[in-house]
């Protein structure tokens, strides 16, 4: 970087939430052509770092000099006219648009002062090709999945004329290939003198691409490093307030362990017309399964079939020997099952309602309306996963919209562990919460399992499946093609599978 | 813990503070510049006066209101209430001059024969009464079906019964306005009971006992669960559309006594006029009390205070004599004020705006 001329310079960035704050005067700079990671732990104060930068929110303190000029952007589209592109950790597009509309939002191409919509649509084609995507651009967005929403936020971000180009972990859904694809292009991006900003909480990636990281800590400046001179251990060490060697001692390995629990669950060719192949199944108390497959090989649907979302058509299915049917969330949740989907904002959160009322709500939904739990057990239960996954807030009653990514998680982690799951089915659960949390939440499964419940989980990042699990069930084209437990479970061995 | 239970206090005050403001400077207004507003006197041990008059007239749109906000916390909307005013209204005339006259056998349909010291003539008021209920129910569920069962957009679903609903009261009235004099009917609108107009108590017993039913249960917290996020509260474990039905069919309970309580007011079922635009002053109460349309949190003591700000509004008009067809201007212009001082952005820009003149 021989370059010091700083494209975007924030100086003593200060933002105080009620009860909360978010950033005690912070520094932080960006040149031109260079990727800079911004790391720190759930809470630390990213995101808002970033709403700051874009004028989602106001500082209450601070400068902020871009491409030499001081500017306070009152909104994303100004921050957008001045250069700066974003996206946002939540995907922030028109569920109910098409995602050529969504590309295009705001800029529309025009013809005699009149929106082109053939314009719109072939920009919007041109911008999805970049990733490498081919999908139809009329369709609207709430048809695709979050992790094709994400690489169309990213598609909408490239497209806008920028010099500087902020991604909120953009690839918490991607998939390997796709996290490749965004990458080429980002190193391309780079040539050709962009500044990137990069959050992430997968340490692989940070290495992989940026030139500088800067640390953020409870809402303080830890420093900004050159990336190639901060080793791991020391990074996670400083985000985390340890020294390296603590860091070390905490990332022990789990060792496998026989499972010899009752069945819980046994389905004989459960499937679902147009979306899932007819399959056989059986879980274990006490048992860790992982479902390894591409992205679309059925994956999320199964877990979806089991929870009675998409219930199955076919088959029969039986829990602790008797025969049931599930039908619906409701009568999954009556027998044990638990699951968080991929989909935070849309299938998790309640957002205007508290924390407290969040956690809650399974464990009520369960025991019905008219078996209340008093306010004193409420707060009671909130207060103790708010300690137990370290939930960063002031207190229970805030609402959960305020907390940040990977405490939302966190919240709705706990939101099923308060029924205390006989199965828990986890789709992409670790996603966005940091190092040290992940750590935490391990050890809360383990306990659980430990107690018998069973874990099924889901992850695109097969190294952690093949790390974590007990056992190993993988689909390809919606339709599950066999098994691997024990000792023979290893990444290879997994590949190998799914490429046979 | 007991912090908190402030910090919920606090909040409900501070959702209240805008139409109680309104209301408090509405009612200042009148102390200065409309004589006799305050006047209460007492007859026959019951008060009487134009304070009084609001919380009577008030009581058919508190009670909507009730109804009301459970379903708008759905994201949901019910604009049929004021056809089911008319429908209760009708089926409550009809059979009251059917008994009268002794065309249905009072005896074996009434309590009279059961409780000693009443006799059937005393109870002739209930089957009819009962029969206004029970149609309302049956209003409610099919809005329910229509909204939660067929998932059709609220709106258009209860437009159905608005229309509809007109016609099958002048179907079950055969045209005609019927009239009724029966004591215990014309009661319920124009009786008094514990210094109070009969009615008020019925707007406060409708209020304590949905209020009770949502927030001493958990009905109340699914209901704000589902009308924030439906998906989500599905994948919960909650049945979404059994919450959503739910609150149609108390709104149409609450129609039908609304309806009641209309029709004894006039002594009679007029199925063109009876609750006619009633179900927009509802929607307005509620809105007035800090319920948003995007359905979630909900605030019943809000409507009620709502209701009484709206029907204080319509008093004071012909209070001073406002002619009814200007009335609606100033209406609007006290509730737009309203909603505009509760929204924050609102009150941030007015604040900005206030401050930069008062700087030059
Ligand atoms: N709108 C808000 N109202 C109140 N508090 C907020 C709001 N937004 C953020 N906060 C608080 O500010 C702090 C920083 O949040 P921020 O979203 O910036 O964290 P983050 O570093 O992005 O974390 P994550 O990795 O989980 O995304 C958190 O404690 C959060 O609860
Ligand atoms: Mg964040």
């Amino acid at each position: 970087m021989g370059k010091t001329v700083e494209l975007l310079e924030a100086k003593g960035i200060v933002k105080t939430f009620p009860g909360v704050k978010a950033l005690s005067g912070v520094d932080f700079s960006v040149s031109a052509g260079e990727v800079h990671a911004l790391m720190g732990e759930n809470g630390a104060g990213k995101s808002t770092l970033v709403k700051i930068i874009t004028g989602v929110y106001r500082k209450d303190a601070g400068e902020i000099i871009f491409n030499g000029k001081s500017i306070s952007p009152g909104s994303t589209l100004e921050a957008e006219q001045c250069g700066i592109s974003t996206v946002y950790q939540e995907v922030n597009l028109v569920p109910e648009l098409s995602v050529a509309e969504n590309i295009c939002l705001g800029r529309q191409p025009k013809k005699l002062g009149f929106i082109s919509w053939g314009g719109v649509r072939k920009r919007a084609v041109e911008a999805l090709k970049r990733l490498e995507l081919d999908i139809d651009v009329s369709k609207n967005l709430s048809y695709y999945s979050i992790a094709i929403q994400q690489l169309i936020a990213i598609a909408r971000a490239l497209d806008i004329d920028s010099k500087l180009l902020i991604l909120d972990e953009p690839t918490s859904s991607l998939d390997e290939k796709e996290v490749a694809e965004l990458f080429k292009m980002l190193k391309k991006l780079r040539g050709q003198g962009l500044g990137i900003v990069f959050i992430t909480h997968f340490l692989d990636q940070v290495y992989q691409i940026s030139d500088r990281i800067t640390i953020l800590r409870d809402g303080g400046k830890v420093g900004t490093f050159e990336a190639a001179r901060l080793p791991r251990l020391e990074m996670v060490g400083r985000m985390i307030g340890k020294d390296p060697e603590q860091v070390k001692s905490m990332e022990k390995k789990r060792e496998i362990r026989k499972v010899a629990g009752k069945e819980f669950l046994k389905a004989e060719g459960i499937g679902r017309k147009g979306m899932l192949f007819p399959m056989a199944l059986e879980i274990r108390e006490g048992e860790i399964i992982g479902l390894a497959g591409l992205l679309g090989s059925g994956r999320s649907e199964t877990a979806r079939m089991l929870f009675g979302v998409d219930p199955s058509d076919s088959g029969k299915l039986s829990i602790g020997g008797a025969d049931t049917d599930i039908s619906s969330p409701k009568k999954a949740v009556k027998n044990g099952i638990a699951m968080t989907a991929e989909d935070r904002k849309v299938t998790g959160i309640i957002s205007d309602l508290t924390i407290r009322e969040n956690i809650v709500l399974a464990l009520q939904a369960r025991a019905g309306a008219f078996r209340t739990y008093t306010l004193k057990e409420q707060y009671a239960l909130a207060d103790k996963f708010i300690k137990a996954l370290g939930i960063k807030t002031p207190d229970a009653d805030q609402l959960i919209k305020n907390l940040s990514g990977g405490n939302q998680q966190k919240a709705l982690l706990a939101r099923w562990l308060a029924m205390e799951p006989r199965l828990f089915m986890l789709d992409e659960p670790t996603r966005g919460i940091d190092v040290g949390a992940k750590a935490e939440i391990e050890k809360v499964m383990d306990e659980l399992c430990e107690k018998g419940m069973a874990l099924l989980f889901i992850s695109s990042e097969m190294e952690e499946v093949s790390r974590n699990c007990d056992r190993v069930m993988v689909l390809r084209d919606r339709r599950k093609i066999g098994e691997i437990s024990g000792e023979d479970i290893s990444l290879q061995a997994i590949m190998k599978m799914i490429a046979e | 813990m007991e912090e908190k239970q402030k910090i919920f206090r606090d909040n409900i005050f501070k959702r209240l503070f805008w139409p109680l403001m309104a209301l408090g400077l509405l009612l200042l207004f009148n102390l200065i510049f409309t004589k006799g507003f305050f006047h209460i006197e007492m007859r026959d041990g019951h008060f009487y006066g134009t304070l009084l008059d609001i919380l009577n007239h008030g009581s058919k749109v508190m009670i909507l209101a009730v109804g009301m906000t459970l379903v708008i916390a759905t994201k949901g909307v019910d604009l049929s209430v004021g056809a089911v005013m008319a429908v209760a209204g009708a089926i409550a005339a009809l059979l009251i001059v059917q008994v009268e006259s002794g065309w249905i056998f009072v005896q074996g349909c009434t309590l009279g024969g059961l409780v000693p010291f009443l006799n059937a003539h005393h109870m002739s008021w209930f089957l009819p009464a009962l029969a206004a209920i029970m149609i309302s129910l049956v209003a409610g569920l099919w809005n329910a079906l229509l909204v939660a069962g067929f998932r059709i957009q609220p709106i258009v679903a209860t437009l159905v019964l608005m229309v509809a609903g007109r016609g099958i009261a002048q179907l079950i009235t055969d045209g005609q306005i019927i009239t009724f004099t029966n004591r215990g009917l014309t009661f319920i609108g124009n009786g008094h009971f514990l210094f109070l107009p009969f009615s008020v108590w019925i707007a406060l017993g409708v209020f304590a006992i949905v209020a009770i039913a949502v927030r001493k249960t958990a009905l109340g917290l699914f209901i704000e669960s589902v009308g924030n996020n439906e998906t989500a509260s599905f994948y919960a474990g909650i049945e979404a559309k059994t919450i959503k039905g739910f609150t149609y069919v108390v709104c149409g309970l609450c129609a039908g006594v609304a309806g009641l309580i209309a029709a004894s007011n006039i002594k009679c079922a007029d199925s063109n006029n009876a609750g006619l635009y009633l179900e927009l002053d509802a929607i307005l109460a509620v809105v007035i009390g800090g319920t948003s349309l995007n359905g979630g949190r909900f605030f019943l003591a809000g409507s009620i205070v709502g209701a009484i700000l709206i029907q204080t509004l319509t008093t004071t008009m012909y209070a001073r004599d406002v002619s009814p067809h200007v009335a609606a201007v100033p209406k609007a212009l006290v509730i737009i004020i309203v909603c505009l001082l509760q929204s924050e952005t609102f009150r941030r820009k007015a604040m900005g705006i206030l401050k930069t003149f008062k700087n030059k």
